[in-house]
């Protein structure tokens, strides 16, 4: 998609800043939330991916960043400005669409041209903007063509070039991937981050797709129910998980979530799950007992689990092979079971066999039971 | 050996197929000779002399035209002033439906505004008041105005349309929301969304609207009767009327008086019969 120019941006990319914030923003629509008591900032030039299940709420936070959807209370600031009154297209930001919602009848040179037109750039410079848009994504041979005859990588450039076009100074994305074949989202994702370097953009990214989040961002922020559960780097969000909701909407297989009981052993702390006792390290056990409570539960992810003949005896029910790895689903007892992942060069168990489970002591979460929240 | 497997279905015989095309091609051919016809005899009857017309058998073709009947209807009839009348008339309700119902249509699809669906239906409820009611109202406020005997008079009480508006709503309502999002984005307002996006891309059915109304004005019959009283602003219907009137015997001219009033919608209808179609069901089903 992108050239590897290797050139400096064209003139024009210096911009005020771009920081965005949601401060204390509701949504609703009649009786339903669609977002509850946001606050969330995100950085200049920041890639900051909304994550969540669908009808979570994350495209209507995007559509209000935009000015697509007024807030029911709190404000949308923008730069230094509080932005809730100023209409979508004087806030100076673009929007790529899950659809693209490209003109159907217009060429693709029209359809890049349109945000000049109405912002009554003249007709030289207009042509030069779309030129270099053009050139920048690839798309001159196809300036005279209209989206019903491109493909839909194609139709994409083109809603990427319409966007860069008027050199923004904030890019929202709804899902702009979802519409491509798996082999061209991977090639567009590694693009995506590569146009967030090079155009040093403020991009705010919706999507329900982990991996997305997870290869893209610089900063994810997980959302459900209209609520935000968790901002920060993808990796401290992977392995710090706030919530029960967090902890096994990322990551897959999911992370493995089971109630347990604390229970001293000794000198030490332990959990007593369905099929045994898993010891917790020093760094944990006096944390787990300072929530003062018995009951909690315990997550543990499917790589950080192993068939070493540990303490909890679980039932192999399925051997699920994905060709690069294998996920052994194991009951711990009638209600509780756990996934174990596996290298597709680890010896793995056969159905029915009995084993013994490990789990990696450093790797072990701990949660409130009744608020789902992290407690270790 | 038994078996449990079930025939297949034949495929029925070839003359099972031609017998049934054939009966659907001749209900086809009837009903084009029960719309035709009329029009087949009144073009015959307008190029016979008046004598062939009432011989019997009669003649039901053409072997010496009689063109003569054409310029003599233009003549005794006034149908050229007649003409332009129904064209200035047919013409500017034509855009005055189009323009209203645009913006009404628009507003009833995108803007949000209270009691917006039940004006809707109130604008729809006015579909079911037949024009004969409302027509001593409005012949009275023309009259109040002056207006008899006008090109006003004659436009303007059919300017807005509620089954246009109707129309049109329904098509822009099959405008994706990113589009309208999109537009938002761009710098459109609502001025330039709907004459860029939104009429654009509903032009099948802002089209059939189109056609729909000059074709109605074209027709009129009863209000231009009522309101013109002088030949200065009389549509061609009423001059057809008038032709029938006072040439009775002489049956070719008022045949051909009504071919020229006839010829423009015939034209109009061949012209953008697909485009009529394609606009009165668009919406109708997806895709």
């Amino acid at each position: 998609m992108l050239k590897q120019r290797g050139a400096a941006l064209p003139d024009g990319w210096s911009k005020p800043m771009s920081r965005i914030e949601l401060r204390n923003v509701n949504k609703f629509f009649g009786d339903v939330v669609a977002v509850r008591d946001f606050n969330l900032e995100i950085e200049d030039k920041e890639f900051l991916v909304l994550l969540g299940p669908s009808g979570c709420g994350k495209s209507t936070a995007l559509r209000l960043i935009a000015g697509l959807e007024e807030p029911t209370s709190g404000e949308i600031i923008i730069g230094d400005d509080v932005v809730n009154d100023v209409e979508a297209k004087n806030r100076d930001i673009a929007m790529v669409f899950q659809s693209y919602a490209l003109y159907p009848h217009m060429t693709v040179r029209r359809n890049i041209e349109v945000p000049l037109k109405t912002r009554k750039i003249p007709k030289r410079e207009r042509d030069e903007l779309i030129a270099e848009a053009a050139r920048w994504l690839d798309l001159e041979p196809l300036l005279n063509r209209r989206p019903a005859e491109l493909s839909g990588g194609q139709r994409q450039r083109v809603a990427l070039a319409r966007a860069i076009v008027r050199r923004p100074r904030a890019f929202l994305m709804d899902e702009p991937l979802s519409n491509l074949d798996a082999k061209l989202r991977v090639k567009t994702r590694a693009e995506l981050v590569s146009m967030h370097r090079e155009l040093a953009r403020t991009f705010v990214y919706v999507t329900h797709d982990q991996v997305e989040a997870m290869t893209m961002a610089t900063r994810i922020a997980v959302i459900n129910d209209g609520a935000l559960q968790q901002v920060g780097p993808p990796q401290s969000v992977y392995e710090r998980p706030a919530n029960t909701f967090v902890a096994q909407f990322i990551g897959s297989p999911p992370m493995n979530v089971v109630r347990g009981t604390l229970v001293r052993d000794g000198e030490a702390f332990a959990i007593d799950v369905p099929g045994g006792r898993i010891p917790l390290p020093p760094s944990l056990g006096p944390t787990a007992a300072a929530a003062s409570r018995a009951d909690l539960l315990v997550g543990v992810r499917p790589e950080h689990l192993s068939f070493d003949g540990g303490p909890v005896r679980a039932q192999v029910r399925v051997v699920e092979s994905l060709g690069h790895e294998r996920h052994v689903i194991c009951d711990l007892s009638p209600d509780e079971f756990a996934i174990v992942r596996l290298a597709a060069d680890e010896p793995a168990p056969s159905v029915g066999d009995t084993v013994g489970l490990t789990a990696h002591p450093e790797h072990i979460h701990l949660f409130n039971p009744e608020t789902t929240e992290r407690v270790s | 050996m038994a078996t449990n497997v079930p025939a297949p279905r034949r495929r029925p015989f070839r003359w099972q197929r031609v017998a049934t095309e054939a009966a659907q091609y001749l209900a086809l051919t009837v009903a084009a000779a029960v719309i035709l016809g009329p029009v087949y005899i009144t073009v015959i009857y307008s190029l016979q002399p008046v004598e062939k017309i009432f011989s019997y058998p009669p003649q039901l073709y053409v072997t010496d035209p009689q063109w003569d009947s054409y310029k003599r209807a233009f003549e005794t009839g006034s149908l050229g002033r007649y003409l332009i009348n129904s064209f200035v008339v047919s013409l500017a309700i034509t855009a005055g439906q189009v323009t209203t119902s645009v913006l009404a249509a628009y507003a009833f699809a995108f803007l949000r505004f209270p009691f917006r669906n039940l004006l809707f239906v109130v604008f729809l409820a006015t579909l079911m008041v037949p024009w004969e009611v409302t027509i001593i109202p409005n012949y009275q406020t023309i009259s109040t105005l002056g207006w008899l005997d006008s090109y006003q008079g004659l436009i303007v009480p059919f300017l807005a349309t509620a089954f246009g508006t109707f129309l049109l709503r329904q098509a822009f309502l099959t405008v994706p929301r990113d589009l309208r999002d999109a537009a938002a984005m761009d710098g459109y307002g609502h001025i330039g969304f709907m004459l860029q996006v939104a009429v654009p891309l509903s032009r099948a059915a802002v089209g059939a609207l189109a056609v729909f109304s000059f074709l109605m004005a074209w027709n009129q019959y009863l209000w231009p009767l009522l309101i013109t009283n002088e030949d200065e602003h009389r549509t061609v219907q009423i001059g057809l009327k008038a032709l029938v009137s006072a040439n009775i015997d002489e049956f070719n001219l008022v045949m051909a008086g009504t071919v020229i009033a006839a010829a423009p919608i015939l034209a109009l209808l061949v012209l953008f019969q697909k485009q009529l179609i394609r606009g009165l069901t668009s919406g109708a089903i997806k895709g």
